[in-house]
């Protein structure tokens, strides 16, 4: 318990906005500047707006959701911190759950926060925002996860991470999405039931994924 | 100290298609201390990963009874950390056991940095900040790799009375380093004597 509280502090202090461990607002900022910008680029037409305002805040989750994958384990991992725990007995797969614990932390609840605003600037009504934030509730778990495998498995590229986090991502992004915004034009909670089956999914696999590759990125 | 006991028998290293060493064997008994030494690329730093369980040999078996407390040249401390806030990470995550935790930071010469940020920190005041991680971790042992890079004269002696306190106490050191290392009982073995 001790074990845990340690490392999930540590990871909190790190990620969290605000912190000054180069925990940072890019991802809320990021966010919020597309939902500002999004009207200006599509024209001030309400139908039009309303009409596909969720699915932009949507996509706009998700991309801010990656924004923080090179600095989930590479850092870690370049300093020996791995290494350390490996010797502890501390398992990889308990330090990627936890961290993804923190990644979600440092971006879901503010998201979720971000999106009543984002609301307002993309021109959707009260009942589509509920819907929206029960589906980030349910998807952004599962986002936290595929950026803790996609930051596993690019952990040992040098420089070419970034550029192949971005492939990686589509297509394991694109069942909850499918879902996710799905639920808004159907209306339905089998929408969000099976964004949140998704996310549990992602959430159970990602930290023997994540271990698995952080073992693989040592052998290297 | 807890019984502990280091032995390897028939190793070998491969990295990519070239084979370091072939056919090393080993064993530690507690209070022994062994020197590797050889030119650098030679495979030090590979044996000592071997023997860590962090990397899988080619060839041959490690067998390990005790904790194993691991120096090399990274830190694994949060840069933009205080150093005192880096090295109470490691201290509650090895329990927080350690009493002489403060005094050993202390007599690293450690005590006037705990404020300053690790990034700050010149190399060898990084190599002492992880000699203080090694000595709280009380793992019986030690497998140091370049141990005295970076360091001053006074730090290479504060290392190598160090070394020889832990082995006094029944401990296991294992150093890799191309440079002299002044212990009493200190064996050494010459990694190019196994090059194929």
């Amino acid at each position: 318990m001790k074990l845990l509280a340690a490392l999930l502090w540590r990871d909190l202090a790190r990620f969290l906005p605000g912190t000054r461990g180069g925990g940072t607002m890019l991802p809320l900022l990021f966010f919020l500047a597309v939902a500002m910008l999004y009207p200006f680029a599509v024209g001030p037409n309400p139908t039009l707006l309303a009409g596909t305002g969720g699915g932009v805040i949507w996509v706009a989750a998700l991309l801010a959701a990656i924004l923080p994958l090179d600095r989930l384990l590479a850092p870690d991992l370049e300093q020996g911190f791995f290494d350390q725990w490996a010797l502890r007995g501390v398992a990889e797969e308990m330090v990627i759950a936890i961290r993804m614990v923190a990644h979600w932390l440092s971006f879901g609840p503010f998201l979720m926060l971000a999106a009543i605003p984002a609301s307002a600037l993309v021109g959707i009504d009260g009942a589509t925002l509920h819907l929206v934030e029960l589906g980030l509730l349910a998807g952004t778990p599962g986002l936290a996860a595929i950026g803790m495998i996609i930051a596993a498995v690019t952990v040992g590229l040098r420089g070419g991470g970034a550029a192949l986090s971005g492939l990686l991502v589509i297509p394991l992004a694109v069942p909850l999405l499918i879902f996710g915004a799905g639920s808004l034009s159907t209306g339905g909670e089998g929408g969000l039931a099976l964004t949140a089956a998704i996310s549990l999914l992602l959430v159970a696999l990602a930290p023997f994924a994540g271990g698995a590759a952080i073992r693989a990125a040592r052998e290297g | 100290m807890e019984a502990c006991r280091l032995t390897a028998t028939d190793l070998a290293c491969r990295r990519g298609e070239r084979l370091l060493f072939s056919g090393l064997a080993l064993d530690l008994a507690p209070g022994q201390a062994l020197q590797v030494a050889g030119p650098n690329g030679t495979g030090k730093s590979s044996l000592i990963r071997i023997l860590a369980g962090l990397l899988r040999p080619f060839a041959g078996t490690v067998t390990r009874e005790g904790m194993i407390g691991l120096l090399d040249e990274r830190p694994a401390l949060d840069e933009h950390q205080p150093l005192g806030q880096a090295l109470a990470f490691w201290h509650a995550l090895d329990g927080g056991g350690y009493l002489g935790f403060e005094s050993t930071v202390d007599s690293l010469g450690l005590a006037d940095l705990t404020d300053v940020p690790v990034r700050y920190l010149s190399t060898g005041q990084r190599k002492r900040a992880a000699l203080a991680r090694l000595i709280g971790q009380q793992a019986p042992i030690w497998l140091l790799d370049e141990p005295l890079n970076g360091l001053d004269t006074d730090a290479v002696r504060m290392c190598e009375a160090l070394v020889a306190t832990h082995c006094g106490l029944g401990g296991i050191a294992l150093i890799a380093s191309h440079q002299s290392f002044n212990l009493d009982g200190l064996k050494t073995m010459a990694l190019a004597e196994f090059t194929p």
